[in-house]
């Protein structure tokens, strides 16, 4: 199989791998997949007080192709606000990187990652008003 | 080994894959040469020189492979390989004396080709029991006693798995199938040429064997039938009734001459070569042990070829890591199977774990394997696997005490 260049280059050179503080109230986590699929993606977002994606994360268990999908995610975000990032869609990840067909399932799941971080993010903020309006 | 230089150009990667193919020997190159020019002839001719050489060769290649198995040269024929070598046992003896009995006993660890077979034979009536086998990749005898009966026609068993290189107590398996009056057919195409195969003292009835597993030309195998007792076989092919009438066609007479020739090395340097490989494996795992913690063996160690390693690497996804280790040719599964994206099914029958199965990778080592290889690769897995596990959630979760199992995942 032949993969792009640019997925070479995020598999060999991958952004923005790491962890940020799950419990941080300004970051928000998600992990989809399943290790019986063969793949496993955690990806987290830290947002600033001006509502921009300021930093993003991601650890990947699964192919090279899940691998550059959730790499060049991080990097799209970034700068972003929460509301722009959910309008990232896994066609747009798939036709970026050139993955093969059977690796499309590789861009819908780092599409249902940065979803699935938007939520963690939202709910806890969500939270956070609720505890602010009770105390008021 | 001067043979090296011919079978591998610097700017390729290390071949680690001796279970999918092997290169073939240059003294096999050698001895099918004047098959391809001058010694041209149809084996099959009678009124002339060409004819006669031709024939000259294939026979004595036939007595070749015979005596790797301990067989009569009258009981091996030529076919395309071990594929079509397992069709024409099973269905063969299947169709010949499906009238008195129905039943095929197998394992689910066979190849696809054995499997596929079988199958196929359930849709034309037979009954087909698939056997489990244990954590090891092992039959247990005791299960295949009770699963052999007075209408099993046919048991087949690998001698030795593709993937996992385990090697079943033939011996004992044949004892079994004399008793209850059922064949034992076993497909050799990974044990010929590595383990000492005898079929008089494993009372096996039929054999596959491949030639492009044991160093010498792909497109040629050959099925060793019994004689006395004889077992009968209905042809697949129909033709000028060559091969005893099982194998009609032209034989390949190049093909047939590097598979003699293959036989007569593999059964000259079998014991040192059992000897250099065990070596090398074992520095290959030592190596990778003692870099790399939670990496699993699959598969018996002991009751294993000396020339195949299967391991999980835990947390870290098989094909990224082939991807990383570009200078090393290895598989993940079985290369018949490595397009899906299904884990081994081989693997699943151990009781291996979905998400261990997506880890594991086949190394297969063999006659061109230096020492030197064997180092490079060390190295290159442990710099992989170090690295993609710094990447990987499952990694970073079992480092913090995480129970991947106690995590409720979305299957996708």
């Amino acid at each position: 199989m032949a993969y792009s260049e640019k997925l070479l280059d995020h598999y060999e050179n991958p952004r923005n791998i790491g962890s940020l503080d799950k419990n941080a109230e300004d970051v928000g986590t998600g992990l989809v997949g399943a290790p019986a699929c063969g793949d496993v993606m955690k990806l987290q977002i830290k947002v600033g007080p001006d509502g921009l994606i300021e930093d993003a994360k991601f650890k990947t268990f699964g192919c090279g192709s899940a691998i550059a999908s959730s790499s060049l995610v991080t990097e799209w975000v970034k700068g972003k606000t929460i509301d722009e990032a959910e309008t990232i869609k896994n066609t747009d990840i798939a036709k970026h990187l050139a993955l093969p067909p059977v690796k499309i399932h590789c861009s819908v799941l780092a599409e249902d990652a940065i979803k699935a971080a938007i939520a963690d993010y939202r709910a806890k903020a969500s939270k956070k008003d609720e505890t602010r309006e009770a105390a008021e | 080994m001067n043979a090296i230089a011919q079978i591998r150009r610097n700017d390729q990667p290390i071949y680690l894959d001796y279970q999918a193919t092997t290169p073939m020997d240059p003294r096999v190159l050698e001895a099918m040469m004047p098959y391809f020019t001058y010694k041209f002839g149809n084996a099959h001719s009678r009124s002339h020189s060409y004819g006669w050489e031709a024939e000259e060769g294939v026979e004595k290649a036939r007595a070749q492979l015979a005596k790797l198995i301990g067989a009569d040269e009258k009981e091996v024929i030529y076919t395309s390989g071990a594929t079509e070598s397992n069709n024409l046992a099973i269905k063969g003896v299947a169709d010949f004396y499906k009238d008195r009995r129905s039943h095929i006993v197998t394992t689910v660890t066979e190849h696809k080709c054995v499997l596929d077979t079988c199958r196929h034979l359930e849709q034309e009536g037979f009954t087909v029991t698939y056997l489990p086998v244990q954590q090891n990749g092992l039959v247990d005898l005791d299960v295949l006693r009770a699963a052999v009966t007075d209408k099993t026609v046919v048991v087949s068993i690998m001698a030795v798995n593709n993937e996992i290189g385990v090697i079943q107590p033939l011996a004992e398996i044949g004892k079994i199938c004399r008793e209850k009056g059922a064949f034992f057919h076993t497909d050799a195409a990974q044990a010929a040429g590595k383990i000492p195969l005898d079929v008089e003292a494993m009372n096996i009835d039929l054999m596959s064997i491949s030639g492009h597993k044991i160093y010498g030309p792909k497109g040629i195998g050959a099925l060793y039938v019994r004689r006395k007792p004889r077992v009968r076989l209905a042809a697949m092919i129909h033709g000028g009734g060559q091969e005893r009438g099982f194998r009609s066609g032209t034989l390949p007479t190049p093909l047939c001459v590097g598979l003699g020739e293959a036989a007569e090395i593999c059964m000259k340097e079998m014991d040192g070569e059992a000897v250099r490989l065990t070596k090398l494996r074992d520095r290959m795992l030592k190596g990778l042990n003692a870099k790399l913690p939670e990496i699993y063996v699959n598969g018996d160690l002991d009751q294993r070829i000396p020339g195949n390693l299967n391991i999980s690497f835990a947390h870290v996804e098989g094909e990224s890591l082939m991807m990383g280790i570009k200078n090393l040719s290895v598989s993940s599964g079985s290369a018949c199977t490595s397009a899906s994206l299904e884990p081994s099914y081989v693997l699943r029958a151990l009781g291996v774990e979905e998400e261990m199965a997506h880890t594991s990778l086949r190394i297969g080592l063999g006659r061109f394997t230096t020492e030197h290889e064997v180092d490079t690769a060390v190295g290159e897995l442990v710099h992989h696997v170090t690295k993609l596990r710094q990447m990987s959630p499952l990694w970073e979760m079992s480092q913090e005490g995480i129970d991947i199992k106690s995590i409720e995942w979305a299957a996708h």
